[in-house]
Parts: structure tokens; sequence; C-alpha cells
């Protein structure tokens, strides 16, 4: 199955003519192999200075692989890697950051407890003798975090910081000292719309002053958007490597997992009736959310735009007992309801909310996949003691259900892909039968071909009579998917629209409160 | 196709596979290996060390520490700690010592006089177990803290009950209460078969209920637990209740022994059962941990005492030191088997 598809894989192209000098960092012919496996095939790409280059692929294309190589984290099994046309010792972290190639990871790697200055120096500090060199700390982070446009305070604590101020700092300490290389994995993840056109302004900018670019993530909109090149990965094999402006979105779907973006999102049914199951009026959670009204109808797919900090999150949180409300009256099906906890809304609203914190709310990562399958609704395995088997019969059903990837069932699910994590979170919230369903973020970090599967499951939980509510950051995904869009501005639900209103200007328009300059989205 | 990171992850495991096996044989039977090494090198410097009424002697001192441990599993498998079981101990033991006493001087039967003590005794244990869990959950105190206060509030009201002194149960009471400890059941101790069954309802609750589940996933990560439905603060109170019933289940078979109580009962129990539930290969930061396995360490803490009064190898005065080493071992074996 595979070998058609390579068999009509286009040629790579000759380096980028816009710097047609030797590549800043290359590799040529890289192989990686755990074991047997071979994880990444006779691999060459090289990133020229001043170049932004998309790597692109689905998760487990060998993505991050590739780039560990490149940052020296790990060393290839044949292959090498150039500096400037020299080949350097591979898997070695210290030399490659001597060289200036630095990568930010997809995780963030800062230490929550100290300050920002702190954390920017972190490991390289600057002394005066015996003692650490505040005064230079203080001068010379000032001036990397004003370069990367962050408005942090230096003395502010990082678990203070909101996650996207938290990157800046992150990139901050990574040009901290000289770069040449600036790894980017999957940076925009995380970041609401804005916070990323900041992001790639940051990043323009780096590449115009020389630095070269490698940039991994799934968004196909923002790699069209800023990208000079695109290298396409997939099965661990380079699939092709093109200049930004000659492929299109749904050419780089095609390329990556081998089908098109017809098939992408479901077929939009609107829902079957009018039922309203859920009623929500004048919800509010001090301090996130003031004066919140909507409600879901049966079989309806109901997005909730806004930005990050907007009070989606919460306002769902106060809905489902996990967090303090201070007014509000909830009625399902025109009964109202009343409870204090999270287990109580579960049973009296026969609603779950899939929480968009996957490794820190949603799975215990040092269990097994059907013990966190089993989770959420243990009792239906028994009352006092748990039925194992039953337990791992009813897990074998959902992991052919979801397609789950999982060779053996008692491995910690922290080894799963990001795709088959959040495909065993969605079998662990069925597993309660819920009527409402509430998805944070369903997507986030994961590859386009799990993305799809999980855009066609919504779409088929909500024939069957349930009702979703699908919070999201990804415009792409609440057009794509939802029957009706509410945008929360600054703790207020500040419109409703459905049908042709579903669009990316008129979200943007409300989510920020001013017309978009620019909507990328469109094409 | 697309499930390369799995492949690569399960590569990865079998590359590290002898390595690994070996590091999860230590953490898995490292306790019951050494206990095994520890009974061979007490028969070895001392042919009488597995003889029945050594044998015996060793479970039976063991039990003391033994039950309070599999409460302490509890405690921190969710991801907390009890430092007050000591005191709480010596606590129980004081007020179970003047409840029967008073009883038995009003002419209550002693037989009925012990049964009313024992009673009280679990039904402070309770209480008391109850009120930990309430000021670390509901009061948001860290448990470390919380515990560290109650200790040095049960262990300065004992000396208050004993007037600075010593309780004394009555001596014709103590005959009729003496049995439990030291009477005998099909050859085997009253306090062995009590451990047993502590060990046996330990193991299982933990092992294969709703609530053993819980409390592993409590103590694993308590926000998925939230986020779960699960009533994260009901979960850790339980916990500190089931840790006050099994001090006092102990205290129980300990009044009996010496018939007394002062300000040094119980002294250093709280560490012994920590240590026990540690060497048994419990993680001390929660979210897994085994029942048996704390037994196993409390039984190779009394060995150790065993071989070193049994023998003249090494002084008596350094039992302390051995079981440091021993505690030391066993976590360095914990570090290096999670590292991979």
């Amino acid at each position: 199955m595979l070998a058609e598809e390579q068999s009509s894989s286009p040629a790579v192209v000759p380096p980028d003519p816009v710097s047609p000098k030797v590549p800043v960092l290359a590799g040529k012919e890289i192989t990686k192999a755990f074991g047997p496996v071979k994880v990444l095939e006779n691999v060459t790409l090289d990133a020229f200075g001043g170049e932004i280059h998309a790597i692109v692929g689905e998760n487990g294309a060998g993505k991050s692989t590739l780039m560990k190589i490149f940052a020296g984290l790990l060393d290839p099994t044949s292959g090498e890697v150039r500096f400037r046309g020299e080949a350097v010792e591979a898997g070695n972290l210290r030399r490659m950051e001597q060289l200036g190639v630095r990568f930010i990871h997809q995780e963030l790697n800062l230490a929550e407890d100290l300050r920002v200055v702190e954390n920017l120096f972190l490991g390289e500090e600057p002394r005066r003798g015996l003692f650490l060199d505040e005064g230079r700390m203080r001068a010379k982070g000032k001036e990397v975090l004003r370069r990367v446009g962050a408005d942090v305070d230096l003395d502010a604590r990082v678990s203070a910081l909101r996650i996207s101020e938290k990157q800046l700092v992150e990139i901050a300490k990574a040009i901290s000292q000289q770069a040449t290389v600036l790894i980017l994995d999957e940076p925009t993840a995380v970041l609401t719309q804005r916070e990323a056109d900041r992001l790639f302004e940051i990043i323009e900018s780096f590449a115009a002053e020389g630095v070269s670019i490698l940039y991994i993530s799934h968004r196909l909109e923002e790699v069209k958007r800023l990208a000079t090149r695109i290298s396409i990965l997939r099965d661990g094999r380079l699939v092709a490597t093109r200049r930004a402006t000659e492929l299109a979105p749904s050419e780089i779907v095609r390329l990556m997992v081998g089908r098109s973006l017809q098939d992408y999102f479901p077929p939009k049914k609107s829902a079957s009736n009018n039922q309203v199951v859920l009623e929500v009026r004048h919800l509010s959670v001090p301090g996130y959310v003031n004066d919140a009204s909507f409600e879901l109808k049966k079989g309806e797919i109901l997005g909730f735009a806004g930005l990050v900090g907007a009070g989606r999150t919460e306002l769902f949180e106060g809905l489902m007992g996990l967090r303090k409300t201070s007014s509000g009256t909830i009625s399902r099906d025109g009964q109202p309801t009343r409870y204090t906890d999270y287990r109580q809304a579960v049973a009296q609203l026969r609603a779950v909310y899939l929480p968009e914190d996957r490794k820190g709310k949603g799975l215990v990562v040092s269990f097994d996949a059907p013990t966190n399958y089993s989770l959420l609704g243990l009792d239906r395995f028994g009352s006092w003691f748990v039925d194992h088997r039953k337990e791992r019969n009813s897990f074998r059903k959902a992991v052919e259900q979801f397609k789950i990837k999982i060779s053996d069932y008692s491995m910690p699910v922290a080894r799963l892909s990001g795709g088959n994590q959040q495909k065993v979170v969605l079998a662990k919230i069925l597993t309660i039968d819920p009527e409402i369903i509430i998805f944070d973020e369903p997507t986030r970090g994961i590859d386009v071909g799990t993305k799809a599967q999980i855009y066609q499951w919504i779409g088929r939980i909500a024939e069957e009579g349930r009702s979703c509510v699908v919070i999201s950051s990804e415009l792409l995904e609440i057009i794509g998917i939802c029957h009706r869009v509410i945008v929360m501005r600054s703790s207020r639900i500040v419109a409703n629209l459905e049908g042709d209103s579903i669009n990316e200007d008129l979200i943007m328009l409300y989510a920020t409160g001013v017309n978009p300059a620019k909507p990328y989205l469109s094409s | 196709m697309n499930s390369a990171e799995s492949i690569e992850a399960s590569a990865r495991e079998q590359r590290g596979f002898e390595l690994k096996t070996l590091g999860r044989w230590a953490r898995e039977g490292g306790p019951l290996i050494a206990l095994l090494l520890l009974i061979i090198i007490g028969q070895i410097l001392n042919p009488n060390f597995l003889r029945w009424d050594n044998v015996t002697n060793v479970l039976t001192r063991s039990a003391f520490v033994g039950i309070i441990s599999v409460g302490a599993t509890f405690v921190i498998v969710t991801g907390q700690i009890d430092l007050s079981v000591g005191a709480m101990a010596a606590f129980i033991a004081g007020l179970m010592i003047i409840v029967i006493n008073r009883l038995a001087e009003f002419g209550l039967g002693q037989e009925l006089a012990i049964v009313a003590g024992m009673v009280i005794g679990l039904v402070v244990g309770l209480i008391s177990g109850l009120a930990n869990g309430i000021l670390s959950t509901i009061g948001k105190i860290d448990s470390f803290i919380v515990t560290l206060g109650t200790m040095g509030i049960f262990r300065s009201l004992v000396t208050f009950l004993a007037n600075g002194g010593t309780l004394t149960l009555d001596s014709r009471v103590r005959e009729t209460y003496r049995p439990v400890f030291y009477d005998s059941w099909l050859y085997v101790p009253i306090p062995v078969w009590v451990l047993a069954a502590v060990v046996a309802v330990g193991w299982v609750a933990l092992t294969k209920t709703r609530f053993g589940r819980y409390c592993r996933a409590v103590g694993s990560n308590a926000e998925v637990s939230h986020y779960s439905a699960i009533r994260v603060n009901r979960i850790r109170v339980v916990a500190f209740i089931v840790q006050g019933f099994c001090v006092a289940l102990a205290t129980l078979l300990y009044v009996p022994r010496l018939g007394s109580a002062s300000s040094s009962t119980g002294v250093l129990w709280e560490l012994e059962a920590i240590t026990a539930v540690v060497v048994g290969g419990t993680a001390l930061r929660g979210g897994s941990g085994r029942v048996w396995g704390s037994i196993v360490g409390a039984l190779i803490l009394t060995l150790i005492g065993n071989i070193l009064n049994l023998t003249s190898l090494i002084s008596v005065y350094l039992n302390g030191a051995v079981q440091g080493i021993i505690i030391l071992g066993a976590a360095l074996l914990q570090r290096t088997s999670r590292t991979r």
C-alpha cells in the first residue's frame, strides 16, 4: 500500500535559490533505527540561513526524531549531520549548542518556580567572582525579551505566566546565546491566533536577520503562510521538499496522509430537531465568566470560539461543577438541576467534560490504557470489586472501535502517541454513555490523520442524538464541524452564529473585537 | 502505518530489555530477596534461628509495625504521609487503660470492660484518622504538617493523661486481657493471625476494589482523578481513616503485652511503618504501592534486630544503623529501576 504512493512521490527540488550558499545545517542520508524498526530512512534535508523551512507530517512520521538528531539529542544510525558544509559529531548536544543550534521543545522546558530572569540564563548564568552578576542578567534579559516582543516582568515567576508568554520566554532563552538555527516543535499548538500571529512576526524577524528556522507544525495554514520551503515526511521517509508557493494546503494534506480534504470533515447534517436539552441562564464564574446564557439542542454540535482566556474552559468547568460558580441556573430537559461537584453533575446532566490538557487532566500517564479507560465509569465495572475481565474486554472493543494503535495493553499510556492517547480519552468518556459531551480542544497536538478520524467520530456521535460542545482555538475545525458557533470575548458571550455567518472573518471580529487585518485562512 | 511512534517506543523497550527485566526483578522481588538473604544469614549465624518459637517471635514482634504499615501503605499510595501513628497509638493505649480500669473499678465485668475499652480504642482511632484527613483535605494543609501537629498533640495528651508517668492496667484485668497477645490458635499466636487478616484485607482492597484503584489514581495524579469524577478528598480522608483503624487495631494487641502506656510508648513507630512501606517497594511520591511489600518490609526490620540480638557479630546498638543502610539500599534500588 505504501509502494504506489512512494513511486509517485515527487523529486526533491534543489536548494533554495534565495540563498544559494552552503546550507547552515544539513542532514545527509540520515537513517535512525530503534532496534529493528527504522524511524527515519535515508532522509536528506537542509536548512539555509534566513529561510523558514517547515517540516510537516503525521505523528510518528519522524519529524521530531529528525529534529532531535539535528539538535544533537540523538545520534543517527547512519548518515551525517553537517554544519556549514562540515560534518559534525552527531549526538553531541553541547557541540550543537556551541554552534548555535537551538531547540524549542513542544513541552516547554522552563523551571516553573524560578523567576523569568533566572530561567533565561539557567545554566549559563553570568558571574562576577563567586556571585551571580544580577545586573548583567537583568540588562541582557530585558534586551532578549524585547527582541521577542515579550511584555513580561523579569521578576515574575514562570508559573504565573500565560502559556504564550512562557513560550516567548523559552524563545528568548534560546536566543540569549548566539543562535544560528532555531528549531521550533509545534510552537503554536497552545496559542490563539493573535498570539500565533505575533510569534510569526518574531520568527520572520529572526529569519530576516539570517537565522535559519526549522519549523514543525500540524497546522497547514500557518505553514503555508510562514514557510519559504516545506518538507513533507511520511513513515520516516522524505516525500517531498518544495517551495511553499508551489504547494496548496490540500496538496500538503494529500502528500502527508494520502487522502483529500473533502474527507477531512464529516458532512454537516443539521441537528435533527429543535429539542433543547440544556439551558444555561445567567451563569457566572467569578473572575472568568460573566452572565453567560445559552442553550444546547439535541444532536447539535455547538462550537465555542474565542481567544484563550476568554472564559470558555472556565464556563464549562463551572457548568460541570468542576469550578465554583456565583450565580446562574442550569436546566436539563426543562428541569432545573442542583449539584455541587463533578460527579453529581455528570449524573444529573448525563454530561461529560473532556479536558484540554490531556496529560495533566485527561490521563494518568503512568497507568496502563485499560485502567485509564475505566477510571471515569469504574462503577460500571463492578460496585465494590473491579471486574478486570469485563474491563479488559470492554477496552478491547474500544480499541477496535477507535482504531487505537496499541501493541501491549500493560504499558503506560505515556508511551502512546498523542493521537492514540486522545483516542483512549474519547473511549474513556464514552464508557458512561453521556448524552452531552463537552470537548475542550479535542485535537490539540494531534496529527492530521487522527484529527480526521475524530471529526468523523464527533459527527457520528451527534447523528446518534448526543449533543456536543466543541471548544476550540482552531478556526478551521470550528467552521468545519459545528452547526452553530458561540463566540466569547473577555468573560462574556458576544455572538451566536449560524449557517453562513459561521466564517472566520465574523468569528475573529467578535473574538477580538476588532477587524482582522489579514485573514489567512481563506484560500 | 502511522504507528511509527509506538513502534519506536517498543523498539526502545526491546533494546533495554535485559537491563529492564533485571531492574524490574530487583524492584518487584527486591524486598523478598532481601528477606530471604536475611533468613539465610540468620540461620548460618545461629542454628536456633529457624526454630518455630523464634519464627513466631519474629512474626509477633512484627505485628504492631506490620499492621500499622498496611494503613500507611494506603496513606502513602494516595500521595500523603502520616507521622502521627506512633503518638496516636500511645494516646489510644493510654485512653484504653484508663477506660478499662475505671469500668472494672465500677464493677463492670472484666471481659465487658476490656471489650468496651477495645471499642473505644477503635472509635478513637477512626476519629483520629478522620481528623487527620479532614485537616489535610478540607483544611488544605499538607499532610506532613497536619500529622506533625497531631503527633505533638497525641504525644502530649498521653503524657497529660499519665500525669508525666506511666498508666498501668489493673493487674487482675491484665490477666484477663493477656491471652489476646500471648495465646496461640493452631500454634500460631493471635497477633500473627490478626496481622495475616489485615494484610489479606488490605491487599484485596488495594488491588481488587474500586477504592484501591481510586487510591492509586489520586496518588498518581489528583487532577486527572478530579476530572474523572473521583471525589479526591473523600478518597484521601478514607485512606487516613484506614490508617487510624490499623493503629487502633495494633494498639489493642499492644496493651495486653506491656499493660502500660507512657510518653515513650510507640516512639518512632511512624518511622518504622514508613520505612517498612518504602523498603517494601511503595513509592513515597504516591500512585503505586503494594501491601505485601510493606509486610515484608516490616519483617525485614524486625529480623535485623532479631539477628543482632541472637548473634554477637555486630553490636545491638548498631541496629538503627543497619536499618538505615537497608532503607538507603531499597531507595537506591527503586531509583535505578525508575531511570531507564
